[in-house]
């Protein structure tokens, strides 16, 4: 393949660059990965240029063209291959987005070409394969010109290899798009290490039948690579519909309680549907409040048919009235004009308008529908939602729950809020603006409300689910929604990392208004599409078909359910990068007690609106990477910033400094099972630490007068990770407390003497057969501590007697010190602090600096020394923890998690401090958590992650290794 | 459902207040002795409560053109002027109430003919658990509210709400009055009249937080002068009955600024004093020509 692309002048930049990587790799079928990467780059750096995936595709498809040429002395061998070679290729051509029409006309002019264009993205994973191969591929391209059909049609290995790899590429160059920076080398890293992972295991990847039902009626089948995204079958399903304003649709799959759930597009389907057919169901997913606004009439024709059938189903009630009405459109559109002669007065009977319709019913639907006349179709549909929207139950998903007294009530989540039904009536309603938080835990959810005109507190409502999964499925339809309807335009660079995050779940894709935006840019004539008779709709109803029954009022919407065991802890996390994002998260919460979790309201910020999730994903990630490879400051809050002192760099873990963040890598392997597994674990590590604590305290305090005490640790995650190559599901979440940390440090100040605890425990996760293991070092360093007092002592000095608002500032830097992972810092850090509290002169300072937490600070000062609980701990294993915390008395100054992440371990470190009374404790947990294949040596990868903990924190020990096994099985387990 | 796009559905706000039809019925004697009443007051005038009662269905007969279904009274009876209570319509359905008081559960009988013979889909509240006076349904044009007082109960909530599908029904408890319009009504479209007193500001905080959508609000000194009655005629535009300067004179002035509507002052003194008040004596329909 020669790398000379020069005389071609269709060929654009970028793709010349990818022609001639790919060109380079083929040689060297060794490493392609890098060459790879570059290519990926390349892609990336096309895509931000075209913010649509069209332009990627169109952009890509030159360069293919190059390759094709170069390549064209393989046709020879080419011919010899076997036809799913062939096949292969058009998959790849067909996915790279629902561009049907570039193709074609592509195709038309040049066949070869046209065929190629995807494939180039396909072509620089292919450079790993043997040139014949590729050629062939490609040539195998060139002959079918039906690529469509087969688009995804590839059934064996190798095939499914470049399948996969196409994928990464995409991704990444998704992601690079959204972070329109490029940051090269680590990526690189990921790319490389998750292809060779791939290519070691190429038996895993094969191709599925896939079927899904569409709205008229009809089914949709296709192949899939077996580890394709969700978002690929989307884009398929929408590009056979001709669907460009698709981001108000989704993908459902019923789950074996018969409970519908999305799809996640940015996760593995695989991992997602579990042993469960591949049956799906294209359904509305957010409701356009008003059908109006939406660009294209087929958007609202599939509108319609989802509303016929919820009405038809009953989900969506209305009244005999407006079921005639209703019903009269839908005939005016499918039918056109009353025609006595053709109408007679049977025809109506085959089409169904409401749950139960009758003669009389029928009678309405022909009145009406005479008076309709001269109404095309698409005026009819427009009618029909202009009615259909202002039907109360519009747009509303209705989950089953019972409130505190355990009445039934149902919770419905629509586009302004949250709904509260007894039976028919709403009894309460909480819209976005209104709620602070909301959070499950287990099977209950909560939601934290703003406190009322006259009031001050913020409320916490509390309602059971049925089980962990209703609960953890409303959450992500809240989330969801929240992103959808009230997120304008999040922030992009810093909410790139957060994007992902929720602690396990964030919504992944355009908001309301960024679809409508983009629903703007469409130029295209209006597409040609068929109505289908609605009859066929009823007819499926009846015969009900998946995603199509529907149970009395519920339906049940829920993302995807499987989530990583460790979802709820994250949760907490979750919550406090929400404040992060917003710089105001002090602001909720004062209280640590509270169960840390998402924090959806006010900040329109946080949640990300990224288009896909595969880009966010790895937007995360790559901001990891160079988190802690540049250890570059991190889009933060201000606050955090200034409080930063020096950037700590985390090598093996790469944990971004200041920053906590989580990384999660979520996997549906992780199902309740699991997850209570962990968090039990978790528990009882915080509960242990917790008891260490105290006894430490009780020492000190008998030897010395006072302690500060740290404690607590937050599990994070739990996660289970995909397969090594796969990052995407990386949800970092970082808990700070700024302002909690700066009443701790006062306290600190003022009690004089304290005591630091560390723990760390070190987590190994493993897939295929999950291992985890969890070491925990716990260590009192009250001797370290007064040695170190004793340099500290000195700047704390100055910093209080200096500057007494900044003092706290520092203290906090200290802090996050410690956090980063540096034992040796932490240390210093903390001394200093305690300086300044030993400081009698400085002492004074402390009442001053508390501010929001005031009340709790206060008490905790005023109020006899109580052993801090973890107030996380709490949070996370039941509602009634916090009570009893708050009870307590003890104040959590601080929780923080750092999450870092490298190719097959996860590291996060939850740092936790607590005061009471004066004592304060700071207690730091590691939880690293190893996730791979077969393939990865876990002994040797526990033992290098024990040995890097040990680096970061030599004064440490372990105390604890927790080894968990995850099998798939297990993780399906659940409630 | 004449126009198009606007006969069913959760009609628009704008629809409010539309009506060609009014169905009323006549006081019996026996009110001033019998009729219910929260308070023991000073005696109803008999005469000056027919008085006023003529004058209000003159009004709506004659100032506004409807037509007006007068029912005859029935001195067994008591309660039956206030028609308001035993059925609730909207657009072609009306639901016939189980009122709260068991006395007045007759009352429905007649208003059932009435409204049959309007051709109006009718929903019987058959339910024993169920209770409802009209007195606490509030319908804003977009969703109703629905008192839950002495008189109504969850459960006839629910079966309004069943009732009319299209809406959302939120339930607000009612503290210290009679009924949820006690206190409050529509005074136009998305314009909610509401009394001074604390229960009356909180029934409306609640109203306000359950509502997907922001209602103005035309708070009048006096609860009793909220109740007022919103029409939309064609040809008068809006039109409110509200209670007359003599009665609550701070309460009419607020009404008198609302400039758009055409103002019709109505002295209810007497009947006020068994809780009766301006919506409480009609039920009106919106009868299109072509049905």
């Amino acid at each position: 393949m020669t790398t000379e692309v020069g005389p071609e002048t269709e060929v654009k930049k970028e793709s010349e660059q990818l022609g001639a990587d790919a060109a380079k790799e083929k040689p060297e079928e060794t490493t392609e990965s890098q060459e790879n990467i570059k290519s990926e780059k390349t892609l990336s750096e096309e895509a931000h240029g075209s913010p649509s995936s069209p332009a990627l595709a169109s952009q890509s498809s030159p360069s293919s063209q190059k390759k094709e040429k170069d390549l064209s002395e393989g046709k020879g061998i080419s011919r010899f291959i076997p036809p799913w070679l062939k096949k292969q290729k058009s998959y790849s051509l067909v996915e790279p987005k629902d561009e049907a029409k570039k193709k074609v006309v592509e195709e038309g002019q040049a066949v070869e070409k046209s065929e190629c264009q995807l494939p180039e993205e396909v072509a620089q994973p292919e450079g790993n394969l043997e040139k014949a191969t590729a050629e062939s591929q490609q040539e195998a391209k060139a002959d079918d010109k039906e690529e469509e059909k087969h688009s995804v049609s590839s059934a064996d290995t190798q095939p499914a290899k470049e399948d996969s790899k196409e994928t990464e590429v995409e991704k990444v160059s998704e992601e690079q798009e959204e972070k329109q920076k490029v940051e090269g080398k680590r990526e690189t890293k990921e790319v490389q290490t998750t292809e060779i992972k791939m290519e070691k295991a190429p038996k895993k990847i094969k191709t599925v039948q896939c079927k899904v039902m569409l709205l008229d009626g009809t089914e949709y089948s296709c192949d899939l690579e077996k580890r394709a995204k969700g978002q690929v079958l989307f884009d398929k399903v929408c590009g056979q519909l001709n669907l460009l304003e698709k981001d108000y649709f989704g993908l459902l799959f019923r789950d074996n309680s018969d409970q519908k759930n999305w799809l996640d597009s940015s996760k593995e389907i695989k991992r997602q549907i579990r042993s469960l057919p591949w049956l799906f169901t294209f359904n509305v997913k957010f409701y356009p409040p008003d059908p109006s606004q939406l660009t294209e009439d087929i958007t609202r024709y599939f509108l319609c048919l989802q509303l016929r059938q919820d009405i038809a189903s009953g989900r969506l009630p209305c009244s005999f009235v407006t079921h005639a009405l209703l019903g009269s459109y839908t005939l005016q559109a499918e039918l056109g004009d009353y025609d006595p002669e053709e109408h007679n007065n049977d025809y109506i009977s085959e089409f169904q308008f409401a749950p139960s319709q009758s003669k009389e019913m029928e009678e309405k639907v022909v009145e009406l529908h005479k008076t309709h006349r001269g109404l095309t179709p698409a005026q009819a549909d427009s009618h029909f939602l202009e009615n259909a929207k202002r039907l109360s139950m519009y747009g509303v998903d209705l989950h089953h729950a019972k409130d505190s007294e355990g009445v039934d009530i149902m919770l419905g989540v629509c586009a302004n809020g949250l709904l509260i039904y007894k039976d028919r009536l709403r009894i309460n309603r909480f819209a976005w603006p209104k709620i602070l938080k909301i959070s499950y835990k287990r099977s209950n959810f909560y939601i934290k409300v703003r406190p009322a005109e006259l009031e001050q507190f913020e409320s916490t409502i509390g309602f059971k689910l049925p089980n962990h999964r209703a609960a953890k499925r409303l959450w992500k339809v809240c989330v969801e929604h929240h992103a959808f309807y009230r997120l304008v335009s999040p922030e992009q660079p810093p909410k790139a990392k957060f994007l992902t995050l929720g602690s396990k779940f964030r919504y992944s894709g355009r908001t309301q208004a960024q679809t409508r935006q983009a629903s703007n840019l469409i130029d295209r004539p209006a597409p040609y599409f068929e109505r289908t008779s609605s009859k066929r709709v009823s007819r499926s109803l009846d015969g009900a078909p998946v995603g199509i029954t529907d149970q009395s009022l519920l339906r049940d919407f829920s993302a995807t359910t499987v989530g990583p065991a460790g979802d709820v802890v994250f949760d907490s996390e979750a919550v406090d990068q929400a404040k992060l994002k917003d710089g105001e998260r002090r602001d909720e919460d004062g209280s640590p007690t509270k169960t840390p979790q998402l924090e959806l309201t006010q900040d329109e910020k946080d949640l990300d609106k990224t288009q896909d999730d595969l880009l966010k994903h790895q937007a995360s990630i790559s901001e990891l990477k160079r988190n802690f490879m540049e250890s570059t400051p991190e889009p933060r809050p201000n606050e955090w910033e200034k409080r930063r002192i020096t950037p700590l760099s985390l090598q093996t873990q790469g944990s971004s400094h200041e920053t906590l963040n989580v990384v999660e890598e979520k996997k549906q392997a992780e199902v309740g099972i699991e997850e209570t597994v962990v968090i039990d674990e978790i528990n009882r590590g915080k509960m242990q630490a917790v008891t260490d604590a105290g006894e430490t305290r009780k020492v000190e305090h008998l030897s010395k007068k006072d302690s500060s005490s740290s404690s607590d640790s937050s599990s994070s995650s739990e996660s289970e990770d995909e397969l090594v190559g796969e990052y995407q599901p990386h949800h970092r979440v970082t808990e700070d407390i700024i302002r909690e940390e700066q009443e701790e440090n006062e306290d600190a100040k003022g009690k004089k003497e304290c005591a630091t605890k560390i723990i760390q425990s070190v987590e190994t996760l493993q897939e295929g057969s999950k291992v985890k293991v969890t070491v925990e070092h716990t260590q009192v360093t009250a001797k370290a501590l007064a040695q170190k007092n004793a340099v500290a002592i000195e700047t704390g000095e100055k910093n209080v007697m200096e500057e007494g608002k900044q003092d706290p500032r520092e203290e906090n830097e200290e802090e996050q010190l410690k956090i980063n992972g540096d034992v040796s810092h932490v240390d210093i850090d903390v001394a200093s602090q305690i300086i300044c509290c030993s400081e009698p002169p400085v002492v004074k300072t402390e009442m001053v600096t508390i501010s929001d937490a005031t009340q709790r600070t206060e008490i905790s000062t005023k109020e006899v020394p109580i052993v801090q609980t973890e107030t996380k701990t709490i949070t996370y294993e039941s509602p009634q923890f916090d009570g009893s915390a708050g009870g307590d008395a003890g104040v959590l100054l601080s929780a923080q998690t750092i999450t870092s992440e490298s190719v097959s371990t996860t590291t996060t470190t939850h740092i936790t401090k607590t005061v009471k009374g004066g004592v304060s404790e700071t207690r730091i947990e590691k939880r690293i958590v190893i996730t791979g294949d077969a393939d990865i040596d876990h002994d040797q990868a526990l033992a290098q992650a024990i040995k890097e903990a040990k680096e970061q924190h030599p004064d440490m020990s372990v105390t604890r290794v927790v080894v968990h096994k995850e099998t798939e099985l297990a993780e399906e387990g659940e409630e | 459902m004449a126009g198009l796009g606007m006969g069913g559905g959760g009609g628009s706000s704008s629809s409010l207040g539309r009506c060609s039809h009014a169905v009323v019925r006549a006081l019996p004697e026996s009110l001033c002795q019998h009729a219910l009443r929260r308070e023991k007051g000073t005696e109803v005038d008999f005469a000056r409560a027919e008085r006023e009662h003529q004058l209000y269905v003159g009004v709506l007969k004659g100032k506004l053109g409807l037509q007006v279904l007068e029912l005859p009274a029935d001195e067994s009876l008591p309660d039956c002027v206030f028609v308001e209570d035993v059925a609730v319509v909207c657009e072609e359905t009306a639901l016939l109430t189980r009122p709260g008081a068991p006395s007045r559960r007759k009352e429905v009988d007649a208003m059932k003919k009435a409204l049959e013979s309007l051709n109006l889909n009718i929903v019987e509240m058959t339910d024993e658990n169920a209770t409802l006076d009209g007195g606490d349904v509030l319908f804003t044009g977009r969703e109703f509210f629905v008192g839950l007082s002495k008189r109504t109960n969850q459960r006839g909530a629910e079966i309004l709400a069943d009732t009319f599908k299209d809406y959302a029904v939120s339930t607000v408890t009612v503290y210290d009055s009679l009924h949820l319009k006690s206190f409050c009504s529509m005074a136009g479209p998305n314009l909610i009249a509401i009394g001074s007193t604390e229960a009356a500001q909180k029934a409306l905080k609640t109203m306000q937080q359950m509502s997907d959508h922001r209602y103005d609000k035309l708070t009048v000194p006096d609860d009793a002068a909220a109740n007022c009655v919103y029409l939309n005629i064609p040809g008068k535009g809006h039109v409110l009955l509200h209670r007359a300067p003599e009665e609550y004179p701070e309460s009419a002035k607020v009404f008198e600024k609302l400039k758009d509507h055409m103002l019709i002052p109505i002295a209810n003194t007497e009947m006020e004093k068994v809780d009766g008040l301006l919506t409480c004596c009609s039920v009106f329909i919106n009868k299109t020509s072509e049905l």
